[in-house]
């Protein structure tokens, strides 16, 4: 792949990317969240097409239209979320569309000798082609859905995070099952991966982007780890931060080993008044769980949680009349009624027992007008708003609500250069008239720019909160990626 | 002090009534069909259908299924539906009659027709909610329970009733006030009632805002679990009513009455704009909605089609409310 661009409307995905990938290699691509690995990864597919550069396949001219044509010609997608059909079996899923078939009627004992050369293929016979999938572990539907990969006829099979949701078993006998398929016979794997330790210990070249680029290559054997990092996060700063000299209060959140309905979070959280904490961590770490926990949003089954001096179990409608507030980190799904208006979505959390809408209108406009939100006016339906107008209406609806701890789970995700600025310094100014804000953030000059300490999340673990004066890009990339 | 940002200057303010220009422009279509259909049959039947009388009569068919379609509004809006809405009407008919049989006051037999809509509707709401079940399957169940219930309570035949003559003339012309029978003044009265407490209680937004986005709904901390129980406790309560005014109309207490009546509810509400995914909707337009409906069905039997034309007109006309709402909805 050679100087591949991509952009979305405005958004700049890919600004010009070079990747090579040797037949018979594993070939490890890394990069920060939003770096453009899934969206390169989703032009070999054929699930888009690039804007500028070109493809070559086995020294051919490659350019599919679709994921079925990228299929077709030998590429293979392994994707974090596994896509079988959970109910049917696993000869059924491996061949799935593509049956072999006597008129109307499918052959199923060629679909299971098929479905067995495929697992061979991956040495891997002990899994049988009957079973339902839905029986099998999660390591399990990862090879089946290699399999199938490999049946349909890939050469090129890319495996997107294939471990964020395996165990430490699991991931050893995949990585037999990539390293025998690179080595014995000859096909290319692409490994997206955050985890460092892997790609050293799975993978023989390497591939960092940043920003939509390629920022580098090499040898793994040949670069030190800390060099892969400072390819991962060496950026130009040029966003602005204000942080204005602020007074930490008392403390009004501290949380320990927090178990909740959805993962359990091991460590201790302190939050003052005044102050800014930084949550860093990849994806799947458990930030938005320790968040939603926090919140109410999961039920706890375990671990303290104190509130402004209160514990015991929690629900959102509690934690708001506590004077608590939470951004979601998904708008679209979570954070807003897209097709409800401005005005209701913004007082949703807070509203009088009897109001006109005209009322509930009059009183959003003055955080329209405080945040700068770009709209015809509050009657607007929120849905056509653009995603960094949107972020302002989820975080207007707090500081309608007058509450005291704000929940950030990654404010400025997806919004433009712009709104991030307003937002940033609106976190300022929240912080210096004595609110608590806990900030969640892919993004680290964000999180160093912004916050006053910064604590790092890792697989459930949950670091000390550091000050942002000690720690550094490289320490927390280190922290993060540790197995 | 960081230095201060450069906020873009606010928009000026919409000027004022746009919106409502907007919710009048949602309800263009409904209207527009309201029209065409009186239209067409005053075209077909010029001597016998535009005439007053028959628009009375049309009010007075519109009624038990107007009533019933105000509680089906707030169910839709909160993303839901309920399927046993004739059931419940039969239940509520039969109930009353067998109250009056048994010597009961009348009002206390309205109340009780009422009363047993709303433990329907509070069963429906606490087995949705509590258990987590689909509205769909849920109502489909009391769609069957309910319709047998009554056909138990009236032992398999109906009940004939003596006496309470107000109560059993609700929909006569005889006793109109003002020109209308008092269950159709019961109709306007509560969808004033029901439109106020949609447009101006939390409770109404709330309502929306479940139907809109569950999810956010629970992170803004509203109880969307009681919300819901609300909505089919309300909705249940005014399919009773309704029950009560299909009695007052059959004059009987016809456990077999109200048969298909979910599906003319759900579409009068449908026709009149609402979203079945939940979080729009409106009362007017239900109410034109319920007019279309009756109107097709006086129209149709005044021009002598037969009965099964009716119900190919009918459902042809659900669709394309459907559809063309659809279409508004794609474009800007």
């Amino acid at each position: 792949m050679h100087g591949i661009q991509k952009r979305f409307g405005a958004t700049i995905a890919l600004a010009g990317v070079d990747l090579v990938v040797r037949a018979g290699e594993v070939h490890a691509l890394v990069g920060e969240n939003g770096a453009g690995k899934s969206t390169l990864m989703k032009i070999l597919s054929g699930a888009y097409q690039a804007d500028a550069g070109h493809m070559l396949l086995d020294g051919q001219p490659y350019a599919p239209r679709n994921p079925i044509a990228g299929r077709g010609s030998g590429v293979g997608m392994i994707y974090q979320e596994l896509s079988l059909a959970a109910d049917l079996n696993v000869a059924e899923n491996i061949l799935l569309g593509m049956e072999p078939r006597v008129g109307p009627f499918v052959r199923a004992r060629q679909m299971r000798d098929t479905a067995r050369q495929a697992l061979e293929e991956l040495d891997r016979t002990d899994i049988d082609p009957r079973t339902i999938v839905g029986r099998l572990s999660i390591a399990d539907r990862q090879i089946v859905e290699i399999a199938r990969a490999i049946a349909v006829g890939a050469r090129v099979l890319v495996l997107d995070e294939p471990t964020s949701s395996l165990t430490r078993s699991g991931v050893e006998r995949l990585f037999s099952v990539v390293r025998r398929l690179s080595s014995e016979r000859g096909y290319s794997i692409i490994y997206i991966s955050h985890f460092l330790e892997e790609v050293q210990a799975l993978c023989s070249r390497f591939t960092v982007l940043r920003d939509g680029k390629t920022v580098g290559s090499g040898r793994v054997a040949d670069t030190p780890s800390d060099r892969i990092i400072a390819m991962m996060v060496g950026r130009e700063m040029k966003d602005l931060y204000p942080r204005s000299a602020r007074r930490v209060g008392e403390i009004v959140l501290d949380a320990t080993n927090m178990v909740s309905t959805r993962k359990s979070i091991v460590g201790r959280l302190e939050l003052r008044r005044g102050e800014v904490l930084g949550i860093a961590g990849l994806v799947g770490a458990g930030r938005t769980e320790l968040l939603r926990a926090i919140f109410g949003l999961d039920k706890s089954r375990g671990g303290v949680i104190n509130l402004r001096g209160r514990t015991g179990s929690a629900s959102p409608r509690l934690r708001w009349h506590q004077g608590a507030g939470m951004v979601s980190e998904d708008r679209k799904t979570e954070g807003l009624a897209l097709s409800l208006d401005i005005a209701s979505n913004l007082t949703l959390s807070r509203q009088p027992f009897i109001a006109s809408p005209s009322s509930l209108r009059k009183m959003s406009r003055r955080w329209i007008e405080r945040l700068a939100v770009k709209t015809r006016g509050p009657a607007q339906i929120i849905g056509d708003l653009s995603g960094g107008n949107q972020q302002k209406v989820a975080i207007a609806r707090l500081l309608h609500h007058d509450v005291e701890i704000y929940l950030l789970d990654e404010p400025t995700r997806g919004i433009d250069v712009g709104s991030k600025a307003q937002i940033y310094q609106l976190i300022d100014e929240l912080a210096c008239s004595g609110k608590a804000i806990i900030m969640v953030s892919s993004y680290l000059p964000e999180l160093l720019g912004v916050c006053d300490r910064v604590a790092v999340m890792s697989k459930g673990r949950l670091g000390p909160g550091r000050p942002v004066s000690e720690i550094d890009e490289h320490a927390i990339m280190r922290e993060a990626t540790q197995g | 002090m960081a230095p201060p940002l450069e906020y873009a200057t606010p928009q000026p303010p919409e000027p004022a009534g746009a919106v409502n220009l907007r919710s009048l422009f949602s309800l263009l279509g409904p209207f527009i069909g309201l029209i065409a259909v009186f239209a067409l049959f005053s075209f077909l039947e010029p001597q016998t259908f535009p005439t007053i009388d028959n628009m009375v009569l049309l009010l007075r068919t519109t009624a038990v299924v107007g009533v019933a379609a105000l509680g089906m509004t707030l169910i839709i809006i909160s993303g839901g539906i309920d399927l046993s809405v004739g059931a419940q009407i039969a239940l509520s008919c039969v109930t009353t009659a067998w109250l009056l049989v048994a010597g009961v006051h009348p009002v206390i037999a309205l109340a009780g027709g009422v009363a047993s809509g709303a433990v329907c509707g509070l069963i429906i709401g606490m087995t949705i909610t509590q258990i987590g079940l689909l509205p769909f399957i849920v109502t489909l169940g009391t769609f069957s329970a309910l319709r047998g219930a009554a056909i138990g309570i009236a032992d398999g035949r109906p009940i004939y009733v003596t006496g309470a003559k107000w109560l059993r003339s609700l929909l006569d012309v005889n006793s109109a006030i003002l020109g209308l029978p008092p269950g159709v003044w019961m109709l306007l009265g509560l969808s004033v009632l029901v439109a106020a407490v949609l447009r101006y209680t939390r409770f109404g937004r709330h309502v929306f805002a479940v139907g809109s986005n569950e999810q956010t709904a629970i992170l803004c901390g509203i109880p969307a679990g009681r919300v819901k129980v609300y909505v089919y406790l309300i909705g249940g309560a005014l399919a009773g009513l309704a029950g009560v005014l299909q009695f007052s109309y059959v004059d009987t207490g016809d456990p077999t009455t109200a048969g298909g009546y979910e599906l003319t509810i759900i579409a009068a509400v449908v026709i009149g704009g609402a979203s079945l995914n939940g979080g729009r909707g409106s009362i007017l337009g239900t109410l034109i909605g319920a007019m279309i409906m009756s109107m097709i069905d006086n129209g149709c039997t005044k021009h002598g089609y037969a009965n099964w034309v009716q119900q190919i007109v009918t459902g042809v006309i659900i669709v394309a409310a459907a559809a063309l709402d659809k279409l508004r909805q794609r474009a800007p």
